[in-house]
């Protein structure tokens, strides 16, 4: 096996064939980038969901006067409800459950509201009796919600009782949708790389055909004959997947550290050693499809 | 060397056998001429012979390889004990007269200082060492003719095939090729050459094996080209 001789080869077949080599490498490059993007964003999801589903709280909402009458008839909840609500935050079935939990009254309520909604109208009417008194509770696991969410709803003098997490549930959800466009579009993307390759090391093939008769009648083996051609096709793969790496990094540098960072300064963003991390699994996909389907089309070509 | 026995060729949507029960045996050191028409069948025969086509019903033994049996990535390794030259040279164009040779040694894998041995010797055998640098567009139809040969025989081949070598060249140039042949021969290769050029054949009074329509109508030794018919 003469390695120099094979590079060589493939080096003649590339510049031979170079707008259809930079095209492979193009739409391989774009469509990794897809690729990657949408697993930086998988990525992205899973920590901003333990990060956020550490800090979601259950909420225990008492009634108040204002409440729907179907829910709360007897209107504003006593201080024997208060106290009920504790009671069982403290009893020994709930209490391994929950790591902190604190009360809230309508001033304190009140307070909160006026601080989220500073500037805006709903602000000036509502007033603190409106506001529902409420006891937050912070779970050890907040997976366990429903167990408090069971033992409270249908006490009477509770208005409702709320998981924070099903809010976040609904950001999650749209994040996916968009990460699971990206993998379509990734995947359409891939599925016409591999069409290309195959088109492209055809086209080598035939603008080569007198080299791969001359080396079929003196008996070059099979995989001599491929080998370039095969090489032909992964290095391109590789430059493409090369170039989706960058442009990755880039993202992640730019767009993710030098803007998203600082706007949004207490969530935690995907990093350059995540990007990093993604790297070899683009490259080995790029190369593997590239060689799948450079061999696959060659060796139609070439029966012996 | 060669043993063809009972083999028939018949493609698919045409009206008559390409070969139709052929048997010949051809041993080793022989020089044979296969003469006939166009369409007699020569080809097909050259093509079973260096196993680029198989036969409908037969067997082809060639060098000990059962070429109906044998598994396809063997193939490769067969040919390289043969040597194949054709009318149209067939040579690289951007490659020089040298580099035509070396490619062959190349692709199958040949050291770098063995190539730098076997060819300029092979130039120097078939008369052509100072053309070694020439490109084929630069050199005369017998001198590519020279330089394929050059290639089919630098790995040192049991059996050369020559398939109308001298179909492309004029007379005087076609004895220049065929001298050659006859030392290649002489050195104890095997040729099988199929040609349509009378004077070469009456000339040569070689074993001369006549095909007509996929038969084998005449096999003798010493022989002329035949009837005008």
């Amino acid at each position: 096996m003469r390695f120099s001789f094979v590079f060589s080869e493939m080096g003649i077949a590339i510049k031979r064939n170079l707008s259809m080599v930079i095209s492979v490498i193009l739409v391989t490059f774009i469509s990794l980038t897809f690729v990657g993007t949408a697993g930086l964003l998988q990525q992205q999801i899973v920590s901003m969901k333990t990060y956020w589903y550490d800090k979601a709280q259950v909420a225990v909402y008492l009634c108040t006067k204002t409440s729907p009458q179907d829910v709360c008839p007897q209107g504003e909840a006593s201080k024997d409800v208060q106290n009920t609500v504790t009671g069982r935050l403290e009893s020994k079935t709930l209490a391994p459950y929950i790591d902190k939990y604190y009360f809230e009254n309508h001033q304190q309520a009140y307070k909160t509201f006026q601080k989220e909604f500073k500037d805006n109208a709903v602000a000036k009417y509502v007033t603190p009796a409106q506001l529902n008194e409420t006891f937050w509770i912070n779970l050890k696991d907040s997976n366990q919600a429903p167990i408090i969410i069971e033992s409270f709803n249908g006490l009477s003098g509770i208005e409702e009782v709320k998981d924070q997490r099903t809010y976040l549930d609904q950001i999650f959800s749209m994040l996916n949708i968009a990460s699971l466009a990206a993998i379509s579009i990734a995947g359409l993307m891939l599925f016409s790389a591999v069409l290309l390759i195959s088109t492209t090391i055809r086209l080598s093939a035939v603008m080569r055909r007198r080299e791969i008769g001359i080396m079929r009648l003196v008996g070059a083996s099979n995989f001599y004959i491929q080998l370039p051609f095969i090489l032909e096709g992964v290095v391109a793969g590789v430059i493409g997947s090369l170039l989706a790496g960058g442009a990755i990094f880039a993202i992640v540098q730019f767009f993710v550290q030098g803007f998203l960072a600082e706007s949004l300064p207490f969530t935690s963003f995907v990093g350059i050693s995540d990007a990093l991390a993604l790297l070899p699994g683009l490259v080995l996909v790029g190369a593997g499809l590239a060689a799948i389907a450079a061999a696959s089309s060659i060796r139609r070509y070439l029966r012996v | 060397m060669i043993s063809i026995s009972q083999v028939s060729k018949s493609y698919r949507g045409a009206p008559r056998a390409a070969l139709d029960d052929i048997s010949i045996e051809i041993d080793k050191g022989e020089f044979v001429f296969l003469v006939g028409a166009s369409g007699s069948g020569k080809s097909s025969l050259m093509r079973m012979i260096l196993r680029e086509d198989l036969p409908t019903s037969g067997s082809i033994h060639v060098l000990g390889e059962n070429l109906v049996g044998i598994p396809n990535r063997r193939v490769p390794h067969f040919r390289r004990k043969l040597g194949v030259v054709f009318q149209d040279f067939r040579l690289l164009p951007n490659k020089t007269a040298a580099q035509n040779v070396a490619f062959s040694l190349e692709v199958i894998g040949k050291s770098a200082g063995f190539i730098t041995e076997a060819v300029p010797e092979v130039l120097r055998l078939v008369g052509l060492e100072d053309k070694a640098n020439s490109l084929p567009s630069e050199l005369s139809g017998g001198e590519q003719q020279r330089i394929a040969l050059a290639r089919a025989i630098v790995n040192k081949p049991a059996i050369l095939l020559a398939d109308e070598p001298t179909g492309n060249l004029d007379p005087a140039t076609s004895e220049g090729i065929m001298a050659l042949l006859d030392r290649i021969n002489l050195a104890g290769t095997t040729i099988v050459m199929a040609t349509h050029d009378r004077g070469i054949v009456d000339r040569g009074r070689k074993r001369v094996v006549e095909l007509s329509q996929g038969k084998i109508v005449r096999d003798e030794r010493s022989s002329g080209y035949g009837l005008e018919r």
